[in-house]
């Protein structure tokens, strides 16, 4: 394997999207591209991480995230394992560190982690030997979900570098949002961000983007309208008055789109509350609305980081003193 | 009757503004002398003679915000090891905050911390009692009858009392009997699910933040409660310019009103959160550079009357969490003093001057003998040379936790000799 060194990411894990480099970023988008393409086959099946371990550790329950990563390892070949909280010795009171060093010792390749906490992915890792991929750690980031909607606007426009993208809705509690604005910053994309200033986190600005409280004015000029999902108890009084209220003001219907460019593309990582924050004939526009293709690039993305950061990898250190050499 | 004559001291009082080179005699455990006079040759006959080399003598620390697991979480600290610490720290007396479990909102648990001291502790230690009863904020402690059994002053500790009629009636009821109200002021409902202070460093981690509004809202609305009720006011740790200058407003204005700063929110700012390193985490939260560059200013105007070290000890295991879930708290007593005397080494205040916040002050406001080099009173003292460069360890604490991020900090400062009641109860070991 030693033919693929040369492209290694030069780090172990993927835990965020903030200090990836352009080159990093653009990397792992034409390896995906690949996949894609793979993806598309009948025999959509690779034998690279065969012989491989792959768990899917999820501390919150997700459908879509979770369903990607294990198609990504089981077309790259891996055996996978999906385990829940639900079902696992987290809800004994295990702690993290020692569920950690549990999971270590089973030898895995890579460890995919969802966890309700900002930074306990991070932390986890602390004390993993394989690579761990972040797959949303509290309102902190999201890095494939921005890895796979820059491939979609990559793949639709053409770039990344010099379109307006305007980034809607609950930005305060959305490790998406941060996630892709520090990537769209970093591939050279303008970032808006369209909130009520409840929504917003402090210092939101610190990041580059540009605030709009304003949905029309946000969206006028825009290449791309990326939607986020509104958590139903976040709507009933405590950050906005009320879903009908919201849908008013923030929700993308036909006539707030009409500001963005005509080929406006839209965009929403799932799942959606139609009629809340997206019109629902809106969301099934196949000429505007890329949200299913958002989906299958996920998985191609997904093997793009399996396949990258499985590379770094030679056998693992034994756990226990018996084995040493 | 023992006599032991420490010469060859800078004896600094910050009571008395005295600093000047001497030595001072101690007998039977209380000062009975001091001043230039005691020297090398000249001193009683009977009296056993230290040299300090030249280090300052001054008197012992008093540290007004300090929290002990005991009773209810011994595993994290106990008034014992609580006391080693503060020896080792040059603190002489600790103030327990209430917040234990039982929680000390009773006479009999006042008595216990006092029994639990005498028998155990080297250091003197006086516990607050609980504003409110079980720290709820509803209803008013014994304050009158916990003030009798010794509680030197009243806290909430870690938490507000949130309702205004509470307070008000607290601050009212308090006034009859001079009683010190040593607030945690922070506006829950805005503090709320927050972890640290909010802003660029929060907004990048993802994690919930504590706006400075939270803590310049309750001390603004304090300020108008002692207006109203002439009650003694202490802010228990400020660490926003806001609060700060609304402290100095009421201070202009001849409230009977005091504050202090935890050591942590003038060495320390947000930035050292990093990567979500919990022994970062600590209420009030590490603040922008600018607030802790008005802490630093609040000290030297005088604004601010008290440095605290919030001790707060808490075990590896509820550090090594999730930032969110991970405990607040970082140890302080044996820190306090190096980080202190960083603000003279830097030039924002004399050493007199600082000294001041950590004996005299504290004193004052809690009426205590302590505090002063005074003849006749208690002999606590601290030896320390103020310029001695060592690094912090936490592997060198006599706390039983040692949740600290100043580990590795290069630091200037140790104490030399602690002593309280005229006995040694810590000495520099030798060749350190």
């Amino acid at each position: 394997m030693n033919e693929f060194n040369s492209s290694d990411l030069p780090f172990r894990h993927l835990l965020g999207i903030e200090g990836l480099s352009p080159d990093d970023i653009t990397e792992i988008l034409d390896l995906s591209d690949q996949y894609v393409a793979q993806n598309r086959q009948v025999d959509k099946k690779g034998s690279l991480l065969g012989g491989r371990t792959q768990i899917n550790l999820f501390f919150e329950t997700s459908t879509r995230t979770r369903t990607s990563f294990e198609l990504a390892g089981k077309r790259l070949g891996a055996d996978v394992i999906n385990m829940s909280a639900t079902a696992s010795a987290i809800k004994k009171g295990e702690t993290l560190i020692d569920t950690a060093a549990t999971l270590n010792a089973m030898h895995p390749d890579a460890l995919v982690v969802r966890h309700p906490h900002s930074g306990a992915v991070a932390l986890l890792s602390q004390k993993m030997d394989c690579s761990v991929i972040n797959a949303g750690d509290g309102s902190h980031e999201h890095p494939t979900q921005a890895l796979l909607d820059a491939l979609t606007i990559r793949r639709r426009l053409g770039r990344l570098d010099g379109l307006v993208v305007a980034i809607c809705g609950d930005i305060l509690h959305s490790r998406v949002a941060r996630s892709n604005i520090m990537l769209l910053s970093i591939m050279g994309a303008h970032v808006r961000a369209i909130a009520p200033p409840t929504l917003l986190p402090g210092a939101v600005e610190r990041m580059g983007v540009e605030i709009f409280h304003n949905m029309e004015e946000g969206l006028a000029g825009a290449d791309i309208v990326m939607m986020l999902r509104l958590q139903n108890e976040r709507m009933n009084g405590a950050y906005v008055p009320s879903t009908r209220e919201y849908y008013h003001f923030f929700g993308l219907d036909q006539a707030k789109l009409a500001k963005a460019k005509p080929e406006a593309l839209i965009m929403h990582p799932g799942p959606m509350n139609r009629g809340v924050e997206i019109d629902s004939e809106l969301a099934d526009d196949i000429n505007r609305s890329v949200i299913r293709e958002q989906v299958e690039m996920g998985v191609a993305v997904r093997m793009a980081v399996l396949d990258l950061l499985s590379r770094r990898d030679g056998n693992q250190p034994p756990v226990g003193p018996e084995d040493a050499v | 009757m023992s006599a032991t004559a420490y010469i060859n001291a800078r004896l600094i009082d910050p009571a008395s503004g005295l600093d000047s080179p001497g030595g001072l005699l101690v007998e039977d455990g209380r000062i009975a002398d001091l001043g230039a006079q005691l020297s090398d040759g000249v001193t009683p006959e009977n009296a056993e003679v230290v040299d300090c080399g030249g280090r300052v003598l001054c008197p012992g620390l008093i540290d007004m915000r300090v929290f002990v697991g005991e009773p209810g979480a011994e595993h994290k600290e106990t008034l014992a090891s609580a006391s080693e610490a503060a020896a080792a720290g040059g603190v002489t007396c600790i103030i327990v905050q209430p917040n234990t479990d039982p929680v000390i909102d009773d006479v009999a648990l006042v008595e216990y911390i006092k029994r639990q001291a005498r028998d155990k502790a080297s250091v003197r230690i006086h516990p607050m009692a609980a504003i409110t009863k079980g720290l709820e904020g509803e209803q008013m402690a014994e304050l009158g009858l916990l003030a009798e059994a010794d509680a030197v002053a009243f806290t909430d500790a870690d938490r507000a009392v949130s309702n205004a009629q509470v307070m008000r009636r607290v601050l009212s009821y308090a006034s009859a009997f001079g009683l010190l109200i040593c607030h945690y002021p922070e506006e829950p409902a805005l503090a709320r699910n927050g972890v640290m202070n909010t802003g660029e460093v929060a907004m990048r981690l993802g994690l919930p933040g504590i706006p400075t509004q939270a803590e310049t809202i309750m001390v603004e609305r304090d300020l108008r409660l002692v207006e109203m009720t002439g009650g003694r006011y202490h802010a228990a740790c400020l660490s926003t310019a806001q609060a700060i200058e609304a402290m100095a407003r009421g201070k202009a204005q001849g409230l009977p009103v005091s504050a202090a700063a935890a050591v942590h929110s003038f060495a320390m700012n947000e930035t050292a959160v990093g990567e979500y390193r919990t022994f970062a985490k600590t209420a009030p939260p590490l603040r922008a550079e600018a607030d802790r560059q008005a802490v630093v200013a609040g000290l030297a105007d005088g604004t601010i009357d008290v440095i605290c070290s919030c001790h707060d000890p808490q075990d590896a295991e509820s550090k090594r969490l999730p930032f969110e879930l991970a405990a607040t708290g970082i140890i302080g007593l044996e820190t306090m003093l190096p980080l202190a005397l960083q603000l003279y080494h830097n030039g924002a205040l004399g050493l007199s001057d600082l000294l001041a916040k950590m004996t005299s002050r504290p004193a004052e406001l809690l009426g205590l003998r302590g505090g002063k080099l005074v003849a006749g009173a208690p002999a606590d003292l601290l030896i320390f040379d103020p310029d001695k460069p060592w690094r912090i360890d936490e592997d060198g604490f006599r706390s039983k936790a040692n949740n600290t991020p100043y580990h590795g900090r290069p630091v200037q400062g140790r104490p030399w000799r602690t002593i309280v009641d005229g006995k040694v109860v810590y000495s520099e070991p030798d060749g350190d």
